[in-house]
């Protein structure tokens, strides 16, 4: 029962990462379509890091002095100067952990 | 030109540092699925057909929430969604394959992997090969998140719950879209898209990850007509 779920979830999330690649050429985009379609990076990824850092397990807003908010802006400014990925992402864990281990503690 | 193995290495290469949160995040999704009393192989089974990070925990979350399997299986399909954009994106440099390799390709475009990847085909139009280097970074995608669901599935949760590494994801992400912020239309996008992305948090069948990302491309189409 379960599995044929999971059969059916599996064939619907392979469309979604099909259907544009295999079925659509690159004439049905007209030129204003593809610029905008350069924001796709911007446009979808903070719906990933927004509610990731502002919202908590049990779905509700974190307060504002919640230890994620900083460890977020550490690794903003980090990763702008390095742009080194595992450089950003260090530094928002470590100096989260910084934090909940050592601040708040 | 580079080779098809200079392309798959380089597409490795580039995903590579993103393990660094993919690996303890796919641990915690085998491990919770397992606490959330399904049958190991049903969970490992997710990793291998649906192949979709946070999508598997909803899916099972809302099983043993006891929310119907059509509710869970729209869901998946909703928070998936996103894929039609990134192939959208991905479709231009890829038209060359045939239909058969494209078929094959689509199974392995991830979040990150279509990231860096496009951030490569960008810089590399002429390269005739492209291809290799989405295959590089889906393929490392693959392989590091089979390992860790596995590895979280059988030994349980060994990464400590204090450490909050579920945090890793969205600073993952943060160091993909980093350095658009030196570029104001794009700031604007992103600053929309998360500010819809709580607006809409509750939205039925967790679809704010699909309607923000439409309302901050709308908003990128507005600033492209003012910016003539």
């Amino acid at each position: 029962m379960t599995l044929t779920a999971i059969i059916f979830a599996g064939i619907l999330t392979y469309f979604t990462r099909m259907t544009m690649i295999a079925l659509i050429s690159r004439d049905m985009l007209g030129d204003k379509i593809k610029a905008v379609l350069e924001y796709v990076p911007s446009a979808v990824f903070p719906a990933i890091i927004f509610p990731g850092i502002f919202i908590n397990d049990f779905g509700t807003f974190i307060d504002m002095n919640d230890p994620k908010i900083f460890g977020a802006l550490v690794a903003v400014i980090v990763g702008y100067f390095s742009k080194n990925i595992i450089a950003t992402i260090s530094a928002g864990l470590v100096s989260y952990w910084f934090l909940i281990f050592v601040v708040f503690n | 030109m580079l080779t098809k193995k200079q392309l798959f290495t380089r597409g490795m290469l580039d995903i590579s540092p993103h393990m660094l949160s993919v690996i303890p995040f796919g641990i915690i999704c085998g491990a919770i699925g397992v606490e959330l009393g399904f049958h190991p192989y049903l969970v490992y089974a997710m990793s291998f057909i649906i192949f979709g990070g946070a999508s598997q925990i909803v899916f099972l979350q809302l099983l043993s929430g006891g929310a119907s399997s059509l509710v869970a299986v729209a869901s998946v399909g909703i928070i998936n969604s996103r894929h039609l954009l990134y192939g959208a994106v991905l479709s231009e440099y890829l038209e060359k394959l045939s239909f058969i390799k494209k078929l094959l390709i689509s199974y392995v475009v991830v979040d990150q992997g279509f990231a860096e990847s496009n951030k490569f085909f960008k810089k590399n139009r002429s390269e005739e090969f492209l291809h290799y280097h989405l295959i590089g970074t889906g393929c490392t995608m693959w392989v590091c998140w089979q390992i860790a669901t596995l590895s979280g599935i059988v030994l349980g949760s060994f990464v400590p719950e204090e450490l909050g590494l579920k945090f890793a994801i969205p600073l993952t992400f943060i160091a993909i879209v980093v350095q658009d912020l030196k570029k104001l239309d794009h700031v604007i996008v992103m600053i929309t898209c998360g500010l819809s992305s709580l607006l809409f948090f509750d939205a039925p069948f967790k679809s704010y990850i699909i309607i923000s990302p439409i309302i901050a491309l709308f908003v990128a189409a507005l600033l492209l007509r003012l910016k003539k």
